[in-house]
């Protein structure tokens, strides 16, 4: 009888500690090999990632700007975890990050509002933004036959043809026309932020919010079974009497909503303008994040952590060692190759 | 080139798909390998060009074993397979596709493979524009373009599977020039077919395989009925079927066309009542997956009128199908009915098609278990689909179905299930079938179109011949039809 009891738990623990060790491995692993990087260019290593740890925890500025970086990384994977769900790959998500800021900085322009009304019209601008360049991109795929990666990427570059033009061509400063941004928006357009800090409660909360959402409208929703249906066999699904394409365009555009809000957060509360580089490579870094998550929504604001302090930590480090940023870049990259790589192994072993 | 194969034995699982088969093929003749779906004739071919790997058995080429670990060793050792779907490049020109498999390091050849293309093209009578795209080619010319391919390759044997399925009158006749003249030169041709009119018109011999094993060999001249015999082994007792008091009528097709891109079928004509049961029996491929589809609404007919129930539902997309009640039951369970991955509970919940927004596990997995022992599914609520067999899948496919449903659309409602499951599911249609559900089905046993029909519809050659009386029909009449006789 106490056997019988016994043997799951252990079996259990057991489990659990395979799937500690599986995502772990390739973590240390990267982390060997980014090692390796760096006294192969003749750089100390310990040095380095000090310099990281400082460049992204030394100071309440420094700490801030991983907050900026974590938010719309927050926002971007929790879109992506709907497209995912649905067997979509969002390649688009940058895009629509891009054309979020621009909704947003269009808002911000165009009417003079009081703070409390002016914030939440940019954010649902930015959702607008975000949602429409998404479903432009379901909407290829959907009745066009082309498929979101090949799509996506071409309304990538579009938007930032748009944001750029806008930026140096009817959205110039007065006088210049330069690719440093539009003129700041007028104060009542900022998002609040904590004193000292380029980061306020607003994101945060908002992020968060969405997240737990997310997390329990595809868990606990008729609608979540459906997406994860087609996402598993679409075919099976139609059969079922699911409206696939709806639920497409649905996925599509709700990860356009979260693109969105990370765009308008960007221009409002980091930038309080719109930049060419508005988007800052979130979206796509937000691919890696949900990948390194396993699609798992409880994991994926320490991930967007993790790789927020190496992406803000990395600029420290030419100042300081003159090593260059990209490292941040190779070490991030090489930890969602090798768990992916891991996956498949694990898999094949299985 | 002389071919021997020996003792050869394949499993899959369970299914025994070659069980001890000796065949020998003499040099230079035409040798016709027969025998209904399912019988074993694509695996021995598999076997002998490459694809696959037997588990027993020994493959003499003109009397040396040979192994091959893959396809382009047996066509290095001369042996040649067209596929029925032909594999070849369709965005590629007919000279690339030429051009490709030979072994000849890194540079094209492209002046020699034109020159190569020409000589066997001038052979052979045929007209191919080189520079074509294989995808504007008919099934026909792409064939002729694979002949000329692993000719070029030094194929010796050739083994043509199906070749005059989806290929036209003229093409057919060319086709038989063709292989007549190969014979006549040394090459020895290994046709696969059901059609009785094709072998009894182009092999010098034949063997006819059932369940996974040679039942005959027969050498020219062979009639039909020794041939449909040997297929589709003895005649069954016509039984007494029940007659079926006709109900309101259902389904009503008026001249509907359906097709794909390699077949057509014209003119059908069919009313189907409440509580009719109606077989459709035919070679797979032979349109009746077509024409099930067109019946639930998930393709479109070409042309032609079709009513449920009495409303008009030509071109009307599928949820309204569903909504009249018609469902369609796919052979492909794990492809294109369940979803892998997601497990029953899930299931149940997504087939109820409520409106509900939250779902209530609790409730939903009570409803599965429920679900569950009714159908006596061999499976927990938890379990994922995949992880059930063949049979419980079937089962859980069934138990997804609505109460009351006005059509049920069928494709291999029993293939592959064993005894017990395939009760099963025809106790739950004659079951629906009593509450007045009309059933449609197609399968490759005959036995069971004969069992269990009322009328049948045969598919054969992109013709559907008239609805039979089920108990007017023989199995030798079937078989007959089946294979293009008296179409």
């Amino acid at each position: 009888m106490s056997e019988t009891t016994q043997r799951p738990r252990l079996s259990m623990r057991i489990g659990f500690l395979a799937e500690f060790a599986w995502t772990l491995g390739p973590v240390l692993l990267a982390l060997c090999l980014t090692t390796l990087a760096l006294v192969a260019i003749g750089a100390n290593p310990l040095k380095a990632y000090a310099a990281m740890w400082n460049g992204a925890f030394g100071s309440a500025e420094k700490f801030s700007s991983v907050v900026d970086a974590w938010v719309p990384l927050v926002f971007c994977s929790i879109g992506l975890l709907i497209t995912f769900t649905a067997g979509l790959w969002n390649i688009g998500i940058e895009g629509q990050m891009v054309m979020g800021a621009i909704f947003a900085t269009w808002v911000a322009r165009t009417f003079d509002l009081p703070a409390a009304m002016m914030i939440p019209l940019l954010l649902v601008g930015g959702a607008i933004g975000g949602a429409g360049w998404a479903l432009l991109a379901g909407a290829f795929k959907v009745y066009g036959r082309v498929h979101e990666i090949f799509g996506g990427l071409g309304l990538n570059f579009i938007a930032m043809g748009v944001a750029l033009y806008l930026i140096i061509g009817p959205w110039k400063r007065a006088g210049i026309a330069s690719t440093s941004g539009t003129d700041l928006f007028r104060q009542s357009a900022w998002l609040p932020n904590f004193p000292g800090m380029t980061v306020g409660w607003i994101e945060i909360v908002l992020a968060i919010l969405a997240l737990g959402l997310v997390y329990f409208a595809l868990r606990g929703t008729l609608w979540g079974l459906k997406l994860k249906a087609i996402g598993k066999n679409i075919r099976s699904a139609f059969w079922l009497g699911i409206p696939t394409n709806r639920y497409m365009l649905g996925a599509f555009a709700l990860c356009g909503v979260c693109a969105g809000l990370a765009g308008a957060e960007q221009a409002s509360g980091v930038w309080a303008r719109l930049i060419p580089s508005i988007s800052g490579g979130y979206g796509y870094l937000s691919i890696l994040v949900v990948l390194l998550s396993g699609f798992r929504a409880p994991l994926v604001p320490f991930v967007a952590f993790l790789f927020a302090a190496v992406t803000k930590g990395s600029i420290a480090l030419p100042l300081d060692l003159q090593i260059d940023s990209a490292l941040g870049g190779v070490l991030q990259g090489v930890v969602v190759l090798l768990f992916v790589l891991s996956q498949g192994v694990r898999s094949r072993i299985r | 080139m002389r071919l021997e194969l020996k003792h050869i034995h394949k499993h899959f699982g369970a299914v025994h798909a070659n069980d001890d088969i000796s065949i020998t093929i003499e040099s230079g003749t035409i040798h016709g390998l027969l025998g209904e779906n399912g019988a074993g004739k694509s695996t021995l071919m598999k076997i002998l060009s490459g694809f696959i790997h037997r588990d027993a058995g020994e493959i003499l080429l003109d009397g040396r074993a040979v192994t091959f670990g893959n396809p382009a060793e047996a066509i290095r050792a001369g042996v040649g397979m067209l596929h029925q779907d032909p594999l070849d490049f369709p965005p590629l020109t007919v000279l690339d596709n030429f051009l490709l498999g030979r072994a000849e390091g890194f540079r094209q050849n492209r002046a020699g493979a034109l020159a190569d293309l020409k000589r066997f093209s001038q052979q052979f009578g045929f007209d191919l524009d080189p520079d074509a795209r294989v995808s504007a080619l008919t099934v026909g010319e792409r064939q002729q373009l694979e002949i000329m391919r692993l000719l070029s390759l030094g194929a010796k044997i050739l083994i043509f599977d199906e070749p005059t399925t989806g290929i036209s009158l003229p093409q057919k006749i060319k086709l038989f020039e063709t292989l007549r003249r190969l014979a006549k030169q040394g090459v020895t041709i290994i046709f696969v077919t059901h059609k009785l009119q094709d072998a009894e018109d182009l092999c010098i011999k034949v063997s006819v395989l059932r369940l996974g094993k040679v039942t005959g060999e027969a050498a020219c001249p062979f009639t039909a009925d020794q041939l449909v015999r040997l297929m589709f082994g003895q005649s069954l007792e016509v039984r007494a079927h029940q007659a079926v008091a006709a109900g309101e009528p259902v389904l009503d097709l008026r001249d509907v066309c359906v097709a794909d891109y390699r077949l057509r079928v014209p003119n059908i004509n069919l009313q189907v009542c409440a509580g009719e049961v109606i077989g459709l029996a035919g070679m797979e491929g032979s349109g009746q997956r077509l024409f099930l589809r067109a019946c639930a609404g998930l393709d479109q007919p070409i042309a032609g009128e079709m009513w449920i129930g009495g409303a008009a539902m030509t071109r009307q997309p599928y949820r309204r199908f569903l909504a009249c009640g018609v469902v369609y039951l796919p052979a492909g369970r794990l492809e294109e009915g369940l979803v892998p991955g997601l497990n029953l509970t899930e299931h149940f919940v997504l087939a109820r098609r409520s409106k509900e927004f939250f779902v209530n596990w609790t409730a939903a997995q009570n409803h599965a278990q429920a679900k569950i022992k009714e159908h006596h599914i061999r499976g927990a609520a938890t379990s994922r689909v995949q992880a059930l067999s063949g049979g419980n899948q079937q089962r859980a496919l069934l138990a997804l179905l609505p109460a009351d449903l006005r059509l049920l659309l069928l494709e291999h409602p029993t293939r592959g299930l064993d005894i017990e499951s395939t009760m099963y599911v025809w106790s739950q249609l004659l079951e629906r079938r009593k509450r007045g559900t009309a059933i449609v089905f197609a399968s490759a046993d005959l036995d069971e179109i004969l069992e269990y029909s009322d009328r049948i519809l045969v598919f054969s050659g992109g013709r559907v011949a008239c609805a039979l009386s089920a108990n007017q029909t023989s199995v030798q009449q079937l078989g007959e039809l089946i294979g293009g006789k008296g179409l």
